[in-house]
């Protein structure tokens, strides 16, 4: 074995901290749309508005949602890949806005990030060797036969094997580029890594193989995920934790089993509702409450509840009141919503049975 | 005899490539059934999308049908000349499309674009604007006199989707091919276009063709399910039948390594191993035993028929031939 630095071979650096390993607060990113000669700044994409959550050491949270909910823009704020508008992102307790840039890239060892795309996410003329051993060179973790040695570990942690070091990206599967992307990923022992839609372009006998590799890593190197994605089917099979996303905020955020048993925010629960049952009989046996519409542009949200103009439950309160994210005494987050909050709404159970609902038998959202 | 409105018998489809030439499908023998459902369901690679195309003889110019027959409604398919299929397209078979880009023309709006499919096979101008509308109210559009005079990016995602739907209903035909239809979209709206496609076959009696990549979907659209692994059918018979109590290995295999299967369970996810092989280098027995579980010496010699075991189902593997073992790992299916 072969010193890779002063790390050790397996389990995460540093970590010196007990507490999460990641901390969101506040995280805010608004991106201007600009047209025109001038390029004038005519409004912002609220992609994401005022999201926080924290993930603990060794747990994976999943962020979902559909497409323009802000799960993407989330994952690369968290990296600084993209600077966000407000709020604070902390890793192992430094604030990432406080770091200088030689401290950023101290931190940046520590968390990595796995792309959706094996093929546009692997430069097309490096080898295998090359590209599993880069950040290892970049850091100053390891060169020469100590970062091949190294290289060839990962590998086989990933489930490949030497013969492949000399190998460039087009001779391999999907698969088994996106393992060399966890290889790549796990190089320099980092103890957050982003997932970022990783599994969704593989088809699902490969996919369950990467699943499978992502949880054994983290039950043997005790790695945190953040794993973006919009497939439910893979979140409760992954995730300790969820927060549903939709239009750039967190409706819901509880443990995955008690997300799916006992959904409690309309969105959520017509999320799943929409999800389809591989069981024929029971898919058939199921009243659904399928969404009408899309999803609105993130460029202007609904007002009030920015789900109201979709929603089977909202009532005409909902176009004007704000709602919170707020805890519901059951170790879960849910946005304030007048089926279980009627009060903030100006409501009160009573009177919010009462209202008529604003998306009865209409075409809503379009 | 059961009516059948689509047969495809002994389906050989191959393609040029610089490496020689490829058989892309090959044996391929299934029915479509008036007014029912069917999904054609395997991962990439597998075939299917190429025997939906060869159906509408819409293959890319290196490939081509090299043996076997597809009778359209009584009607022989293979060795029609280009300007006859023409007629078939639309009129008797339509398509759907996973990405609506590309059906619908970016410079025309909706209007046009129905008015020129109506008329082209015949309907009077006069009346195709009525027909038009008509046909968007059908595909459940929100505001169709509206979106009439709407261009493709003006709609949403969900929107333009329901606009070729319409353009495919537009001539009635007796049967949809939908090539992925609801991959792109977002899961809710996927619900919606689902039961659309549910709804409009009721209404019209049409029979669909269902590619599709997700057992999920297949389970909530699908009368009947014909499987492909490798250029091949290995397995067939009513969706009750394949996804309860799958009776091919590969079937079988596929189930267990679905999260949605599993999920929630507590089981871990039973992946299968390797990866689909390359159409330019098939394992010279069963396509799947280089990956399967149950595979023994026979399997990796020679390549086992399509057998059906009763009256509606198939499966195409030696286990079955043999009558060796009755059902092979039945995964199980939670909801």
């Amino acid at each position: 074995m072969t010193t890779v630095a002063e790390q050790p071979d397996a389990g995460p650096t540093g970590g010196t901290v007990d507490g999460p390993v990641l901390e969101v607060e506040h995280l805010t990113k608004h991106f201007p749309i600009r047209t025109g000669l001038l390029q004038r700044t005519v409004g912002h994409v609220r992609a994401v508005d005022d999201v926080s959550f924290h993930i603990d050491r060794g747990e994976t949270l999943a962020l979902v949602g559909e497409s323009g909910c802000g799960k993407t823009t989330t994952g690369r704020v968290v990296l600084r890949l993209i600077d966000p508008t407000s709020g604070t992102v902390r890793f192992d307790g430094q604030d990432l806005a406080e770091v200088d840039a030689d401290e950023l890239r101290g931190l940046r060892q520590r968390m990595q990030i796995i792309f959706q795309d094996p093929y546009s996410s692997l430069d097309p003329r490096m080898s295998t060797a090359d590209i599993v051993g880069e950040g290892l060179a970049i850091h100053g973790m390891a060169s020469g036969q100590a970062q091949l040695d190294r290289v060839t570990d990962l590998l086989e942690k990933v489930g490949l094997s030497a013969r492949d070091l000399r190998k460039f990206p087009h001779q391999f599967s999907g698969g088994q580029r996106q393992r060399i992307g966890v290889a790549r990923a796990l190089a320099t022992n980092p103890e957050l890594i982003i997932c970022d839609e990783a599994v969704s372009a593989l088809d699902v006998s490969v996919q369950a193989q990467v699943l499978n590799l992502l949880k054994d890593l983290q039950t043997e190197l005790g790695i945190s995920y953040l794993f973006i994605t919009h497939d439910l089917n893979v979140v409760r099979y992954i995730a300790d934790r969820v927060a549903v996303m939709y239009l750039g905020q967190i409706v819901e955020l509880a443990e995955t089993e008690q997300l799916f048993t006992d959904p409690r925010h309309p969105y959520t629960r017509s999320l799943l509702s929409s999800v389809p049952i591989i069981d024929p009989e029971l898919a058939r046996a199921t009243v659904r409450t399928p969404l009408e519409g899309d999803v609105p542009s993130p460029s202007s949200p609904p007002s009030g509840c920015r789900f109201h103009n979709r929603c089977p439950q909202a009532v005409e309160r909902c176009r004007h009141y704000a709602p919170v994210l707020v805890d519901l005494n059951d170790g879960r987050q849910a946005r304030e919503c007048p089926e279980y909050r009627p009060e903030p709404f100006g409501l009160t159970a009573q009177s919010y049975r009462e209202s008529e609902l604003l998306n009865q038998g209409t075409e809503a959202g379009e | 005899m059961h009516d059948a409105v689509l047969r495809i018998a002994g389906l050989r489809t191959q393609f040029r490539t610089r490496q020689g030439t490829v058989d892309a499908v090959s044996d391929v023998s299934f029915d479509v059934r008036r007014g029912e459902t069917v999904a054609l369901v395997g991962e990439s690679g597998s075939g299917k999308s190429v025997t939906a195309l060869s159906v509408l003889q819409l293959l890319e110019s290196t490939g081509s049908i090299a043996d076997g027959s597809i009778v359209f409604d009584g009607r022989e398919l293979v060795g029609l000349s280009e300007k006859e299929m023409r007629d078939v397209r639309g009129r008797e078979i339509s398509m759907i499309f996973q990405d609506p880009s590309t059906c619908l023309d970016p410079v025309f709006t909706i209007e046009d674009q129905l008015v020129e499919a109506l008329t082209i096979h015949g309907t009077a101008r006069s009346d195709a604007r009525g027909r038009a509308l008509e046909l968007l109210r059908m595909v459940r559009m929100p505001d169709p006199e509206t979106r009439l005079n709407a261009y493709p990016h003006e709609l949403s995602g969900g929107q333009r989707q329901r606009a070729m739907i319409a353009t495919a209903l537009a001539l009635d035909p007796q049967l949809i091919i939908a090539d992925e239809p609801t991959t792109a979209l977002d899961v809710t709206v996927q619900a919606q276009i689902l039961d659309l496609i549910r709804t409009l076959q009721a209404e019209t009696g049409a029979a669909v063709l269902f590619v599709t990549h997700d057992l999920g979907v297949v389970a909530e659209i699908a009368d009947r399910v014909v499987v492909m692994y490798a250029g091949r059918v290995v397995e067939q018979g009513s969706v009750f039948q394949v996804l309860k109590d799958p009776r091919n290995p590969y079937t079988a295999a596929l189930l267990a390594s679905m999260p949605g299967a599993v999920a929630g369970t507590g089981q871990r996810l039973t992946p299968i191993e390797g990866v689909v092989p390359s159409l330019l280098d098939m394992p010279s027995g069963c396509r799947f035993a280089p990956r399967c579980p149950h595979a023994w010496d026979r399997c990796h010699e020679a390549d086992p028929p399509l057998a059906a075991f009763d009256l509606n189902r198939e499966s195409r593997c030696w286990l079955e031939v043999d009558g060796a073992v009755d059902g092979v790992g039945t995964a199980e299916v939670v909801g």
